[in-house]
């Protein structure tokens, strides 16, 4: 990595991102910093990412390749939708998602948690990290910063949570991980999706950040 | 018949003058020469029974089967000729997997019959090929969903059915289905009216052999679609024959 070839390198979310079932429904957290070396190329980037009405995914590792994924699965549920007439299901998503991730693992920097409702099983979480891998989970986490809070998230996280309890939980937890990770930072972006009608993003900045260290 | 001579009948891809595809109607012909096949639909499960007539002595009990498992949640009964229902049956066999493979999740049967029916549609329009000379019933039974039951035409038309038959004595079958109280029974009780019901439009005169197939998918066999258990299959074909008895013992004393 020389900075004399910052324009040229891959721009890459390298990132901290989580999503995690709550008692009605699946939240979604990430920061929003795009780097492309030690440049930020983005410092408001939005990495969660509407895959349908009700189901939707946090992006990490090459922005371009996790865009291009999602575009794609997006018209392939879009397609299945026009064809059966019903809404995807959140675990044919990751389905789609983990095909295309696995069958290019060669070529791609792409690791994915996708989170949705779906009418037949609620709140979903799968976690498709850079191999292909495709596991079910009820918290996930991803991206560079994701390594400094797993302490944080394994003690923290409890099943059942409320939307304000899981609110508070991704934020703190996205706080920790963006003040001790270099490739992370900027504004926390939440989504709730709830199959309450259309899902709820909300973003916290400046001050709305929980300030830890020094 | 009014398409002999005219012409009008030697391509599928042609229409008569008064709008017909004599073609499809042969194909509906071809159907009503085989063995009667019953679907019915309850409240928590589907059942499929065919009338398998049986031509020479000389062949293997169980052979030519016409009940079908195109995925593990989706049962298929076929009237008419075999070797064309195998095809379409495998037709559906590899859409159902395609779908499994792309979604992981198994195919809605409403969606898999809409794509059976355009492939059977698709053979009466081309003077290439002709159209299927079968029909084919499709059952499922899923949790959200509950029962379902399709049947498919060798026209392609298709419609969702409680109680449906083809086959040789179908006007027969539907009348005897038409008496029952379809929504309220359960897959227990639709196995003897099934049984009982091919074993009353069976003509003994002109078919003297055959096999009754049943198979049920449903709540209790947790929307598996299976061959009805052999206790099951053989409890319901003795209640079947009794009733036959009964029916023909009432017969002789009305003399």
């Amino acid at each position: 990595m020389h900075y004399n070839s910052v324009i040229e390198e891959k721009l890459a979310v390298s990132t901290s991102i989580i999503a995690c079932v709550f008692d009605g429904g699946v939240a979604l957290g990430a920061d929003s910093r795009t780097s492309s070396g030690v440049f930020i190329t983005n410092r408001v980037a939005d990495k969660l990412t509407k895959i349908t009405d009700n189901i939707y995914c946090c992006r990490s590792g090459s922005a371009a390749d996790t865009q291009a994924i999602s575009d794609i699965v997006s018209y392939h549920l879009a397609f299945q939708k026009a064809e059966t007439g019903e809404e995807p299901s959140v675990a044919t998503a990751a389905a789609v998602f983990q095909e295309l991730c696995y069958n290019h693992r060669e070529q791609l920097t792409a690791g994915i948690i996708v989170a949705g409702y779906d009418k037949v099983k609620g709140g979903q979480v799968y976690n498709i990290p850079l191999g292909g891998m495709c596991v079910e989970k009820k918290c996930a986490m991803g991206g560079a910063g994701s390594t400094y809070v797993y302490g944080y998230m394994d003690s923290n996280f409890k099943e059942n949570m409320t939307e304000q309890e899981v609110k508070k939980f991704i934020l703190h937890l996205l706080a920790l991980a963006m003040s001790r990770d270099g490739s992370s930072g900027g504004v926390v972006n939440i989504c709730i999706i709830d199959g309450q009608g259309p899902p709820r993003k909300e973003f916290y900045i400046g001050d709305q950040i929980p300030k830890y260290g020094i | 018949m009014s398409s002999i001579g005219t012409g009008y009948d030697l391509s599928a891809s042609q229409f008569s003058p008064d709008g017909r595809v004599f073609q499809v109607e042969y194909a509906q012909k071809a159907i009503e020469n085989s063995g009667t096949v019953i679907g019915l639909r309850g409240k928590d499960g589907v059942v499929l029974a065919v009338e398998k007539l049986v031509t020479s002595k000389l062949y293997e009990p169980g052979a030519n089967k016409r009940l079908f498992t195109i995925d593990k949640h989706i049962g298929m009964a076929v009237a008419g000729l075999i070797s064309d229902a195998r095809a379409v049956a495998e037709v559906a066999r590899t859409e159902a997997a395609n779908y499994r493979s792309q979604y992981k999740s198994s195919i809605p049967l409403k969606y898999l019959n809409e794509r059976v029916s355009m492939y059977m549609h698709a053979y009466t329009l081309y003077s290439a090929v002709r159209p299927f000379g079968c029909s084919v019933i499709l059952s499922t039974y899923t949790e959200e969903d509950g029962p379902e039951m399709y049947m498919i035409d060798p026209s392609g038309v298709s419609y969702g059915y409680f109680g449906c038959a083809v086959g040789k004595a179908k006007q027969a079958a539907k009348t005897e289905i038409e008496k029952l109280k379809l929504k309220d029974m359960s897959c227990q009780e639709l196995v003897k009216e099934a049984a009982r019901i091919i074993y009353l439009v069976h003509d003994e005169l002109k078919d003297k052999q055959f096999e009754l197939e049943m198979s049920w998918i449903g709540s209790q066999t947790s929307g598996v679609n299976q061959q009805v258990p052999a206790n099951v299959h053989a409890e319901a074909e003795k209640d079947a024959k009794a009733a036959m008895e009964e029916d023909s013992d009432s017969e002789t004393e009305d003399i």
